[in-house]
């Protein structure tokens, strides 16, 4: 049965051979940074993890750091979500990031607690 | 990426009902809120592992000391070849998001292209877990502990053995604490006395201990990493079936490759939590 009450927003995602080109020189792009990011934090982790003392401390920031950096790229550009409309974006990130950063401080604060607890009782 | 999503519209159009207010299909939207809910999952997972790590008193292993072998050499790389495998993952991930390009042209052999391609990539990845899961399981050579609690590395140029006393270039190395295989080197028949003396022997990894560190390490190694390569076993088995559907020409016919798409938000997504375990479970 044809609908035509429907709106077929796929359709809509068409786009010409020209805006292909942009489309891929992006993705490229993309791929290239992706790559160096995850080349820099191999080339942290052997090299300059022991460079000064507390370098350590340091270099684990810089992981968390490129690794959002990484993961705003995926979602952003090769899932599209940077492209859609801004109340879909919130509708995905919003909640998803209140749980993700609920449940890390939770985490934080009770294991420090319990990590207490075991070198005090042990 | 034209059309609906661009389109300026007022609110009162857009949630005026008879339409979405997302200008995204029914599928898509259900695609990314499975996707939140599995994200969840995982972040669950991490979050438990960090919990364990940072509440334990005992040293816990270090990613780039336990992860530095490479299929058919010896030697030290440390993360060579997680990062090997990241890259894989995200190069698969690439000729997902060209597959979906292509299908927004109704470019049918570009979609069968690129998405065979991802399928490659899918299986190369699958591969080069099963080595790290056999390597993580069959262990460096493991470690003795003596009556008065002193640990040592039994070392031998002969990983698969356990009988280390009798093969190649058996030694020991005095452990060093929060290290792994790391210490000064015991030999001959000193060595052969202590191992003679052990109390315990741990070789490898399986779920009640391993020769890394504290039990839950190798635990949470088999879940995250397990629970991830099922996610990529599925991903694979999708995109075949959608690599099987647009070859049959069904998507053309249809008028739209959007299920490209939609496997692809999946695709994405399985190398999204690949970046999170390879930072929290490897590198930190």
């Amino acid at each position: 049965m044809e609908r035509d009450d429907i709106i077929e927003y796929s359709l809509d995602a068409h786009h010409s051979e020209e805006a292909g080109r942009t489309i891929r020189k992006k993705i490229y792009f993309v791929t290239v940074l992706l790559t160096i990011i995850t080349c820099i934090e191999v080339g942290l982790g052997i090299v300059w993890k022991t460079w000064f003392p507390g370098a350590w401390g340091m270099v684990k920031w810089t992981f968390i750091a490129l690794t959002l950096v990484k993961a705003a790229y995926i979602v952003m550009s090769f899932m599209h979500l940077g492209d859609e409309r801004r109340n879909i974006r919130a509708i995905i990130l919003l909640p998803y990031a209140l749980f993700a950063l609920y449940l890390i401080w939770i985490a934080i604060w009770e294991s420090n607690y319990v990590n207490w607890a075991w070198e005090t009782f042990k | 990426m034209a059309g609906e999503a661009t389109k300026a519209l007022s609110n009162d159009v857009l949630w005026g009902g008879g339409r979405s207010p997302f200008s995204i299909s029914y599928g898509k939207m259900m695609m990314w809120f499975f996707l939140v809910s599995d994200a969840l999952t995982f972040s669950g997972l991490l979050i438990a592992y960090g919990f364990v790590r940072h509440s334990t008193t005992e040293a816990w292993p270090i990613g780039d000391e336990v992860f530095r072998a490479l299929p058919g050499l010896s030697g030290s790389y440390p993360l060579i070849y997680v990062a090997l495998m990241t890259f894989i993952l995200i190069i698969s991930s690439v000729t997902m998001v060209l597959a979906v390009e292509a299908g927004h042209r109704m470019d049918k052999k570009g979609v069968i292209k690129w998405m065979f391609l991802t399928v490659i990539g899918g299986f190369f990845f699958l591969g080069s877990q099963a080595w790290e899961w056999s390597h993580f399981i069959h262990g460096g050579g493991g470690y003795i502990t003596t009556q008065d609690g002193a640990k040592y590395w039994v070392m031998n140029d002969d990983h698969d053995t356990h009988d280390p006393v009798n093969a190649a270039n058996f030694h020991l190395l005095i452990a060093e604490e929060g290290h792994y295989l790391m210490g000064e080197k015991v030999e001959g028949p000193e060595a052969v006395a202590l191992w003679e003396k052990r109390v315990n022997y741990v070789d490898g990894a399986n779920m009640t201990r391993n020769e890394y560190g504290p039990p839950q390490y190798a635990n949470f190694f088999f879940f995250i990493t397990g629970f991830h390569g099922f996610h990529v076993f599925s991903g694979v088995i999708i995109n075949l079936i959608v690599l099987i559907m647009a070859i049959q020409g069904v998507f053309h016919r249809r008028g739209h490759y959007e299920m490209v798409e939609k496997a692809g938000l999946y695709w994405h997504f399985v190398d999204l939590v690949w970046v999170f375990v390879f930072t929290f479970f490897y590198l930190v």
